[in-house]
C-alpha cells in the first residue's frame, strides 16, 4: 500500500479516481477512454510535481517510511553480510549496524544508520538516533577495516545524534568527535552516500570520508528544519522556510563543494522503485570505489585532508596574511 | 546544533536578565544568589557563593593565561561571508555587522600566541559574546590556523571554548568545520603537538562534538555546562525536568569525561605544570 505525503494529495486523488474506475470493472470504450486520460493526467501531475520540490517537501521525502534504508541496500546489492556487534564498551546500539559483506565480489566493510520500518522495528532502533556506543560501534568497524585493508562504504539515515541523558553521561560528544578525528585519518578508502535524512553532527560522525554522494531527495544538514525554525525564527510554522534557507539539498551541497556526486532517483522518490535506486547507488558506488582503488594510504590522507581543510567560505585582506 | 538562543534575539527574559547585571549587584548564573557586583570582579569574577565562574571578556581570559605582555594576534582580519545568503527574521549579513560593531571583532575567535612562564605557546578563545559564540567558517578556518602554526611551531596548542555550537546560518558549512578542525588537530596530535582544551561556560553543540572534546588534556571550569544536545532540547525528548547537576563540569568530571576541574585563579599554574611534562 503507498503512503503518500501531503503534497502529494493531486496524486492521490487521480490514483483513487483511477482505481474506483478499474474496479468498477467497465470495459464501455467511455471508461476505457476516461482510463486513459487519468493516466495521462497522473503521468504529467507526477512530472510536474517531483520536478519543482520545494527543500520541504524533499525532507519529506528524505524520511518517508517506505524509504530504503541501509538493510534493503544491503540485502540487493551485497553478499555473505555478516554482521558484527557492539562497543566493547557498554552495549550494542542497534541504530547503527555494521559488518563486513562483499561488493562486486570484494570485501568490504559496510556501515549505517537504520531507523526500522515498523514501529516496533523503530523503537528497537531508536527512530536512527544514536547514542554514544553506536558511535564507538562505527570507530570499531572501520579500524577493523583499515587492519585488513578493507575499503569502507558507510549509509547515512539519521535524525541526528540522540539527545538524552545516558547519551550525555556516556559522552556523546566525545564519541562524535573521536569518529570525525580518527575517520579524517584513516587508511582505506571511505565512501558514504546519504540515502535519507543527513541530521548534523550524528551524520556526520559516520561520514567523513573520501567521496560523499548524496540521493536526489536526500537532506544534509547543521540543524533539522524544525529545530531551526523553532530556535531563529521562534515559529514553527516556519519549518518550510527554514528548509529552504538551509540550503540543505543534495543540488544545494553539490554547489556547496561539500558533497562528490548526486544520485538521481526514480520518479517520486527511492521508494516508489527501490530497484532501479538500489542499481543506481550500486553503480555510483562501484565508480567511485574504483577511482580510489590505486591510492596508497598515504595519497587517500593527504587528499582527504586537503579536501576538508578547503570547506567554509572565509575573506582575508593580502595584507593580513601571514 | 546551536541550542542557545542567539544573543541577538531579544526575549522578555533576556531583557529582565540584562537589567539585572547592569546595577551594583549581580545575580549568579548558577546559585541565583545575588551578590556584590565589585566582590565578583575582585574574584576573579567567581561567585563569592557557590563557585560559578562568571564569563569573562577574551582579553580578560588571554590576561589570565599568558604572561603580561606576551600576547600577539594572528589573522585578525579573516572576515565571515553569507555562503547561503541567509535570513531568518533578519539577514546574516546584518547580524554579522550588528555583531561586529558590538564587540569590534571579525568573528567569534581570536587567535595568536603568547607565552606562559616564558614557554611559547598557540592560543585560541572563543568569545560568547560574538553571536554565542557560534562556529561557522571563520571560527573553523582560524582554529586551523592557529592548530597549523603550533604545528609549524611544534609549540603547545591551547583552545578555550564557550560556544552554543555551529553556527546554523552557514548551514552546512559551519558542521563541516567539525570535520575540518577534528582533522586538522588529528594531525597535530600524529605530530605529538600538545593540544590542551579549556572548557569554559557554556560549550555545546558542534563545538564540544569536535575539538573541545579532543585534547590530550581536557580541563573545565568550576560548574560550567558542558554538553553535546542543549538542556532544552533533552527535556523536550524526554520530557522530564533535569537535576540541576545535570551537564555541569563536576557532572562530567564524575563520568569520567575531563581530566580536572580548575578554579580560574589557579589556571596558569595548572598548565605550567602540565607543560612541563608535555
Ligand atoms: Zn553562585
Amino acid at each position: 500500500m503507498r503512503e503518500y505525503l501531503e503534497f502529494e494529495k493531486p496524486i492521490r486523488e487521480i490514483e483513487e479516481r483511477l482505481q474506483k474506475l478499474i474496479s468498477t470493472g467497465g470495459s464501455r470504450a467511455s471508461v476505457q477512454e476516461e482510463t486513459k486520460k487519468l493516466k495521462a493526467r497522473l503521468a504529467r501531475t507526477e512530472v510536474e510535481l517531483y520536478r519543482k520540490l520545494t527543500a520541504w517537501q524533499r525532507a519529506q521525502l528524505a524520511r518517508h517510511p517506505q524509504r530504503p534504508g541501509v538493510l534493503d541496500y544491503l540485502d540487493a546489492m551485497c553478499r555473505d553480510f555478516i554482521e558484527l556487534h557492539g562497543d566493547r564498551v557498554f552495549g550494542d546500539d542497534q541504530a547503527v549496524l555494521g559488518g563486513f559483506a562483499r561488493f562486486n565480489g570484494r570485501s568490504v566493510m559496510i556501515i549505517g544508520h537504520q531507523k526500522g520500518k515498523t514501529l516496533k522495528e523503530r523503537m528497537q532502533r531508536n527512530f536512527g538516533m544514536p547514542n554514544p556506543e553506536g558511535y564507538r560501534k562505527a570507530l570499531r568497524l572501520m579500524k577493523l577495516a583499515e587492519k585488513f585493508s578493507r575499503p569502507i562504504i558507510t549509509f547515512i539515515d539519521t535524525p541526528g545524534a540522540y539527545p538524552g541523558i545516558g547519551a550525555e553521561e556516556r559522552g556523546q560528544a566525545g564519541a562524535i568527535a573521536r569518529n570525525l578525528s580518527v575517520m579524517s585519518r584513516l587508511k582505506v578508502p571511505i565512501v558514504s552516500v546519504v540515502i535519507g535524512e543527513g541530521g548534523s553532527g550524528g551524520a556526520l560522525a559516520l561520514s567523513v570520508a573520501d567521496r560523499v554522494l548524496m540521493l536526489e531527495h536526500s537532506i544534509y544538514s547543521v540543524i533539522s528544519p524544525e529545530g531551526c525554525a523553532a530556535i531563529l525564527w521562534d515559529d514553527p510554522s516556519k519549518t518550510p522556510d527554514a528548509a529552504e534557507a538551509l540550503k540543505m539539498t543534495a543540488k544545494d551541497l553539490l554547489g556547496l563543494g561539500v558533497i562528490d556526486d548526486v544520485i538521481p532517483e526514480p520518479l517520486g522518490g527511492a521508494h516508489r522503485d527501490p530497484q532501479t535506486a538500489v542499481d543506481r547507488v550500486a553503480k555510483s558506488l562501484t565508480s567511485h570505489l574504483a577511482q580510489l582503488a590505486d591510492s596508497s594510504g598515504e595519497e587517500l590522507l593527504a587528499r582527504r585532508a586537503q579536501k576538508y581543510r578547503k570547506i567554509g567560505t572565509v575573506v582575508e585582506s593580502v595584507a593580513g596574511r601571514k | 546544533m546551536a541550542w542557545f538562543k542567539k544573543p541577538g534575539v531579544t526575549t522578555a527574559e533576556n531583557r529582565k536578565r540584562a537589567k539585572n547585571v547592569e546595577g551594583l549587584w549581580l545575580k549568579c548564573n548558577h546559585c541565583r544568589e545575588i551578590v556584590y557586583r565589585k566582590e565578583v570582579e575582585r574574584n576573579s569574577k567567581v561567585c563569592p557563593k557557590c563557585d560559578y565562574h562568571f564569563p569573562i571578556s577574551v582579553q580578560e581570559r588571554i590576561a589570565l593565561l599568558v604572561d603580561l605582555g606576551s600576547f600577539k594576534e594572528w589573522a585578525a582580519d579573516i572576515e565571515p561571508q553569507d555562503p547561503l545568503s541567509f535570513t531568518d527574521t533578519r539577514s546574516y549579513r546584518e547580524r554579522l555587522k550588528a555583531q561586529q560593531e558590538k564587540t569590534g571583532r571579525k568573528d567569534a575567535i581570536v587567535i595568536g600566541e603568547g607565552t606562559i612562564n616564558g614557554r611559547r605557546i598557540a592560543l585560541g578563545v572563543f568569545d560568547f559574546g560574538f553571536m554565542g559564540g557560534s562556529m561557522g567558517s571563520v571560527v573553523g578556518e582560524k582554529i586551523c590556523r592557529v592548530a597549523e602554526r603550533a604545528l609549524a611551531l611544534r609549540i603547545p596548542l591551547m583552545l578555550v571554548t564557550t560556544s552554543g555550537g555551529a553556527r546554523m546560518q552557514e548551514g552546512i558549512l559551519s558542521l563541516m568545520q567539525m570535520a575540518k578542525t577534528s582533522a586538522v588537530v588529528a594531525q597535530l596530535g600524529e605530530a605529538r603537538v600538545p593540544f590542551i582544551c579549556i572548557l569554559a561556560d557554556p560549550t555545546f553543540g558542534g563545538v564540544t562534538a569536535s575539538v573541545a572534546m579532543l585534547g590530550d588534556v581536557i580541563i573545565a571550569e568550576p560548574k560550567a555546562l558542558i554538553g553535546f544536545a542543549g538542556p532544552r532540547v533533552i527535556e523536550q525528548t524526554i520530557k522530564q525536568q533535569l537535576p540541576d547537576a545535570f551537564q555541569r563540569a563536576e557532572f562530567l568530571m564524575d563520568h569520567g569525561m575531563i581530566d580536572m576541574i580548575v578554579e580560574r585563579k589557579h589556571l596558569k599554574e595548572t598548565l605550567n605544570q602540565l607543560l612541563s611534562h608535555l
